[in-house]
């Protein structure tokens, strides 16, 4: 049902965790469709230096997340708000069809956390 | 890396004997038991012999077995075929909000067509109130429907209690027993039940067979047309392999069923026990008294994570279980027996269900035991529910996980 690489990317997930002094925090999904991410970020003069995620949801949920935050680090803060879900899921060489629209969330997690970070940042 | 199945509830595999006995009908007596050549007169005498060995098992005349194709057809046939013959009498079902898909598919098919159905609430342990079953009952009612057992949560229905119901009305009692024939005595007559449904892959027969139970007198207009088979009631030329199958895997499960049930229920409580002991935050789906549950089904709630990541990561370790998690039923919502139950939606999500089988051996357990507590951990130490800084009075998921 899964790639290789999501199952790599579930088995061995990137950047899990907090950041303690994290700049930018966004959470989107909910707890009704199954899917939660967050995701934290460090950034120093407009590029994105550190991420993490934490995530409660399914295989497809916690391997989007981890290649979220793989794309984004050393990213500037544009070119990260121009990564899209559907650029996430084909890094991991697609999804299935039922999870692209439920479990594909990690890109806006990431946009809300750059939202965040502005707000705070001015 | 050794494979440990814990999804007898999904499927079993077709026991060694079984298949031996099946394998002469795929090759010399491949005859068609409606011809009167040698051919077909080969294979008549054990297509009897399978109906003897499936009705003696449920303790049914060998004339009440109708052989169908698998649990599902069954459901449909009598659901669909008993309002279809009753239709001068009434118009309204009564089912529960639990059954398989097969009944309330069924049930909510016929909706559409016109009929009523009354969809009977459970309890948040999953039990059912008879004193509301009995007030839903009108004149127009025609069939009462209720799972022997249920699949997700193993609870088991109170089945004579509703067959006194239904008999004291004069109502027409189906019951899907799919998932409980071969784990616990299935008795017709005790139950008091017109339509009985079973389905071979659950009990060591292969997929693609199942078999009804017809009370004598009970009419029915049939699901598939164009044939003479099964006295009218099931056209198509009988699936004799699978049924021959059937009839030894009845006729073996009948003579193992006490010795079945105390192997199995001891395994079953040792996983529960370990689970219980050594995993925090947890919650068992359906009724704690496991006496009314299915010996072989554990169905536990983990908080704070999901249950198609559990599946996976048990996967990597051979160990096959399923859950109610959305994810694994290929809608976004999580399981309707979870959602029946109130159990809140996280841990709906993290439902994860363990049923045992026949070839379970405790060194199986005794791997679950070991790897689940820090497989858990893993997840939750991923999941931004889990420690989440957030107070539970300003965190509404953590409010309702303490709950438990």
């Amino acid at each position: 049902m899964y790639t290789d690489k999501v199952m790599d990317h579930f088995t061995n997930p990137r950047n899990v965790g907090e950041i303690e002094d994290a700049n930018g925090v966004g959470e989107v999904g909910n707890a009704s469709c199954g899917d939660i991410m967050k995701i934290f970020l460090k950034v120093e003069d407009n590029i994105i230096k550190d991420v993490k995620f934490k995530t409660f949801g399914c295989g497809a949920a916690i391997a989007t997340s981890s290649m979220v935050t793989e794309m984004a680090i050393g990213k500037t803060i544009e070119e990260a708000l121009e990564l899209s879900n559907q650029a996430v899921a084909e890094a991991l060489d697609g999804l299935p069809a039922q999870k692209m629209h439920c479990s594909n969330l990690a890109a806006d997690a990431l946009h809300e956390a750059i939202k965040n970070y502005r707000e705070q940042n001015g | 890396m050794k494979h440990i199945y814990l999804d007898y509830n999904a499927t079993s595999p077709v026991r060694p004997e079984v298949l031996e006995a099946m394998l002469p009908f795929y090759r010399e007596q491949f005859g068609n038991p409606s011809s009167v050549h040698w051919a077909g007169r080969q294979v008549g005498g054990a297509l009897e012999k399978a109906r003897e060995q499936v009705a003696a098992f449920i303790n049914a005349s060998p004339a009440e077995i109708v052989f169908v194709s698998c649990g599902s057809e069954g459901d449909n046939m009598a659901i669909k075929g008993s309002l279809g013959a009753l239709k001068e009498k009434g118009n309204h079902i009564i089912t529960t909000t639990v059954e398989h898909p097969a009944v309330l598919e069924t049930c909510q098919a016929l909706e559409k067509e016109g009929f009523d159905v009354t969809y009977l609430p459970v309890d948040k342990d999953g039990q059912l109130n008879l004193d509301d079953m009995e007030k839903a009952i009108t004149e127009k009612t025609v069939l009462i429907s209720v799972m022997w057992a249920n699949n997700e949560t193993g609870n088991i229905y109170p089945i004579e209690e509703i067959g006194a119901i239904a008999r004291k009305y004069n109502i027409r009692f189906h019951t899907d027993a799919v998932q409980a024939v071969g784990k616990v005595p299935v008795d017709v007559q005790k139950a008091k039940v017109d339509l009985l449904v079973i389905s071979g892959h659950k009990l060591g027969a292969p997929k693609g067979v199942g078999a009804i139970y017809v009370r004598r007198g009970t009419r029915m207009t049939p699901l598939l047309h164009g044939g003479h088979q099964e006295r009218n009631r099931r056209a198509g030329t009988q699936n004799m392999a699978g049924i021959v199958g059937l009839g030894l895997a009845c006729e073996m499960a009948g003579a193992e069923q006490e010795s079945y049930y105390h192997r199995v229920r001891a395994l079953r409580d040792k996983l529960e026990d370990g689970v219980v002991a050594l995993v925090p935050d947890i919650k068992l789906n359906g009724t704690p008294n496991r006496d009314q549950r299915l010996p072989n089904t554990l169905n536990v709630s983990f908080a704070y994570i999901e249950g198609e990541s559990l599946l996976l990561n048990l996967d990597m370790y051979g160990i096959a279980a399923s859950s109610g998690s959305a994810c694994t039923s290929g809608s976004l919502e999580p399981s309707h027996v979870m959602g029946a139950m109130c159990v809140e939606v996280t841990l709906a999500h993290s439902s994860t269900r363990f049923s045992l089988g026949p070839e379970t051996v405790p060194a199986e357990i005794d791997k679950v035991l070991e790897v689940l507590p820090a497989t858990v951990q893993r997840l939750r130490d991923m999941s931004p529910l889990y420690n989440c800084g957030r107070t539970s009075d300003n965190c509404e998921t953590c409010q309702t996980i303490k709950r438990i």
